[in-house]
């Protein structure tokens, strides 16, 4: 049984885009602060923190969650990936392309987390209708693009034709 | 906002964690999934003493069948459920409503049993129970007892769990040929229904009909099934029975015609789903 007064700070050990990192964290501490600050991995961004605006949101085991409503304890032996892994040195991967193809970001304060909820998404299901794609983009906040270059980036990199009109 | 300081506990077994929760009671809060309760640590509507976190105990990351229930463990995910390849012959209401619950993302660490103990009165997962006549399964050192949805849910965000108690499963029974159907309307996807609807056909004369949103908790009722005209008119007056409530998001009187809109559709919907 794990267990950590709330004055202590505790080692947490987890694997960060394939790296083995540890670093320490009080209980309260929420993954979101533990991958920025402490690890210093400042990628993902941080918004609204009460799991609304999706900004936070990483893979843990594969999954898109909001790095937010994690616990960084929650995370221990976990394996974390971030937006920082998605491209191979200065070459943007297929979804990160596309969605500069289609304009879909401009501030790109959004972005990580939309990228990300994407790749769990696309790993699963690799060919998704435009409805399902909606559905899933639904769990974002974008205040500058609007939604119709994410929604075509995200079908191009699904091997369709992204915007028409571009 | 971050969440004020708490100890953290993580029990790897049912029986360590009835004891942490005997010792600490109301100072104490469950962590399953978190989807609620830690945006309501981060905005500080909640402050306890120690957090328990029961996502690591194996016993509780289960989805079994035991004498015709479906009994999903508290650790289970609520897209783990919705993934689950039997849902749609097993649980076809479920696998009606579940993709209404939160987000793709929230899903992917939200529980099913987090949502019900969570007993938002317009949640999805609450209300199929009811309409269901489900199961809550509680667990302390005084020992187990099973309470019928009806009785665990009590009011707005208020069930009858003990300070010591942990919820290790719910238990929804299984579909056999029963009809059922889901609706609800939100603002948006993902949001919390403002009103809700699920129907499940229980013999060849009565539909159970339940509703949320329109009050504290999830209101069950029994219909005739006996033509088109009669669910109307008995959802007319469960319309003015539950009255619904105004906020933020609809006002009473709107409550009450969504549901007189999709109630009759949502019963059409099960009856034709039985057939």
């Amino acid at each position: 049984m794990r267990r950590i007064g709330k004055d202590q700070r505790a080692r947490i050990a987890l694997t960060l885009n394939g790296r083995k990192l540890a670093g320490e964290a009080e209980p309260r501490m929420l993954l979101s602060d533990f991958i920025r600050q402490v690890l210093g991995a400042t990628g993902t961004h941080v918004g609204c923190e009460h799991g609304v605006c999706g900004c936070c949101t990483v893979l843990i085991d594969g999954a898109a969650v909001r790095s937010c409503l994690t616990l960084a304890v929650q995370a221990e032996g976990r394996a974390v990936t971030t937006v920082e892994s998605l491209a191979d040195g200065g070459k943007l991967n297929a979804l990160q392309q596309a969605f500069q193809n289609n304009h879909a970001l401009q501030c790109g304060f959004c972005t990580p987390g939309i990228l990300m909820s994407f790749t769990d998404f696309l790993a699963r299901k690799p060919h998704p209708s435009e409805a399902e794609v909606v559905e899933v983009l639904g769990g974002h906040l974008c205040r500058c693009t609007g939604y119709a270059g994410i929604v075509a980036a995200v079908l191009e990199a699904a091997g369709g034709q992204g915007r028409e009109n571009k | 906002m971050k969440p004020r300081p708490f100890d953290y506990v993580r029990p790897d077994t049912i029986d360590e964690a009835i004891e942490i929760l005997a010792e600490h009671g109301d100072d104490a809060r469950v962590l399953a999934g978190g989807q609620t309760l830690l945006a309501m640590l981060n905005l500080r509507l909640v402050a306890p003493e120690v957090v328990v976190d029961i996502t690591r105990i194996a016993e509780l990351d289960a989805i079994r069948e035991v004498d015709g229930r479906i009994e999903v463990g508290a650790a289970v995910t609520q897209n783990r459920l919705l993934d689950w390849p039997a849902l749609a012959q097993k649980l076809p209401l479920l696998a009606a409503a579940l993709p209404f619950v939160g987000h793709f993302q929230t899903r992917n660490k939200g529980t099913v049993c987090g949502s019900v103990a969570h007993a938002d009165p317009a949640s999805e997962i609450p209300l199929a129970l009811a309409v269901l006549d489900g199961e809550v399964v509680l667990c302390s050192t005084r020992g187990t007892r099973v309470l019928p949805a009806g009785e665990f849910q009590q009011g707005m965000l208020a069930t009858a769990r003990a300070p010591d108690e942990l919820i290790t499963a719910v238990r929804f029974p299984a579909a056999g040929s029963r009809g059922v159907a889901f609706r609800e309307i939100a603002r948006r996807h993902g949001d919390f229904a403002i009103v809700a609807v699920a129907a499940a056909v229980e013999s060849a004369g009565s539909i159970r009909i339940g509703v949320g949103g329109m009050t504290g908790c999830p209101a069950v009722r029994r219909i005739k099934r006996d033509g088109n005209g009669a669910a109307k008119d008995a959802i007319e007056r469960i319309a003015w029975e539950l009255e619904g409530y105004d906020d933020i998001h609809a006002s009473a009187r709107m409550r009450r015609d969504l549901l007189r809109r999709i109630g009759p559709v949502v019963v059409e919907g099960a009856i034709r789903c039985a057939a």
